[in-house]
């Protein structure tokens, strides 16, 4: 007795079918991952006016044609970061003082900032400055924040703060690396707080 | 006459297409874990501007899009070449943005509701007032956290 062959199913039209579908998958959707500054906006309520030294507020103005005002004096993109630096790393409160910052660097200049908790960076925009000079700046402040926490980080545990935050943010990472994360981020960004400050626009 | 037949030259045995469905499949697979669906079609023109210092934004379910820029070609006879903004697929006045915002949170989850964040996705041609405008507006509703979101690369190249 002859045993029967059922017929082979032909796969030839299955690659189409598949090509089909992967068409189909690249059209519709993209690979793009978001990525961005964070920043936390000022509550609502108005906070009773604080009074802040002058030496300790950096002002910065962007004017319509994205040029900027450092403190009255004009200045370039590229030279922001240092200004920036330099300013909330100055120390300039006087050793045994109250708010002595032992872990600056700065020139402890008397007419700059007294320490990074204080130092306050206040932004100033127009109705028509564009978006990506804004943006510019932001990178530029939120750059020199990391230089600093970085040394800091550096010194204290050997490494970056960027690359500690970027661990601790990954989902992936697990918990109990998180917890001993979370207190050295905690620490870092104690000491340098990222204090940028908006006006409103008139 | 012979009992073994010469091959005729050029005589290639044919290639076998049987596994070409699974490298197909491979790849299909490969992007259907890699991407994620469009979730709207843009109405606004969206050259995000570039910056160095980025976090990346993770976990989509936390996160409401407002799109600004300026209206692309087919939508200017209609709404002019001022910065609008886009919420979900129509265009939005800037008073809208606060109720949107409350919609949209009451939509999410209860535990997800308080650590909701706001992706900004502006061009980078649109102008300051129309943002501070946004965020005025966010804080009313209280959505303070918000991302800029931005490619990633060399900030200086805004400003061209």
């Amino acid at each position: 007795m002859a045993k029967r062959l059922s017929p082979g199913v032909h796969a030839g039209s299955m690659a189409d079918i598949a090509f089909l579908l992967l068409i189909f998958f690249l059209v519709t959707t993209s690979i793009e991952t978001d990525a961005g500054l964070d920043r936390m906006l000022p509550r609502m309520e108005t906070p009773p006016p604080l009074i802040i030294n002058e030496r300790n507020i950096l002002r910065i103005s962007i004017n319509d044609s994205d040029e900027l005002l450092v403190e009255e004096e004009r200045v370039d993109m590229g030279e922001l970061r240092d200004i920036a630096i330099a300013f909330l790393d100055n120390g300039g409160a006087p050793p045994g003082n109250k708010g002595h910052c032992n872990y600056c660097e700065g020139l402890r200049k008397q007419e700059s900032s007294d320490n990074p908790l204080e130092a306050v960076v206040l932004v100033t925009t127009v109705r028509a400055t564009s978006y990506g000079g804004y943006i510019t700046v932001q990178n530029e402040l939120v750059a020199a924040y990391n230089h600093l926490r970085n040394r800091e980080a550096q010194r204290r545990f050997g490494e970056d703060f960027t690359e500690m935050q970027a661990v601790y943010l990954n989902p992936e990472t697990p918990e109990y690396i998180r917890a001993s994360l979370r207190e050295k981020i905690r620490e870092i960004q104690g000491l340098f707080p990222l204090n940028l400050s908006e006006a409103e626009i008139k | 006459m012979s009992k073994f037949n010469k091959k005729k030259d050029g005589d290639l045995p044919a290639v076998s297409t049987a596994s070409l469905p699974d490298i197909v499949f491979m790849l299909l697979f490969f992007f259907m874990t890699v991407t994620v669906m469009k979730d709207s079609t843009l109405k606004v023109e969206n050259t995000l501007p570039n910056a160095s210092e980025v976090k990346k934004l993770e976990k989509k379910d936390r996160i409401i899009y407002l799109y600004v820029g300026k209206p692309t070609r087919e939508y200017q006879k209609v709404f002019g070449t001022e910065s609008k903004i886009q919420l979900n697929d129509k265009f939005a006045d800037v008073s809208d943005v606060g109720s949107y915002i409350l919609q949209e949170r009451a939509k999410k989850a209860q535990e997800l509701q308080n650590v909701l964040t706001t992706a900004l996705k502006v061009d980078k041609n649109a102008n300051m007032g129309i943002i501070s405008d946004i965020k005025q507006e966010l804080r009313k509703v209280n959505a303070l956290k918000v991302n800029y979101t931005t490619y990633e690369g060399d900030a200086f190249r805004n400003l061209q």
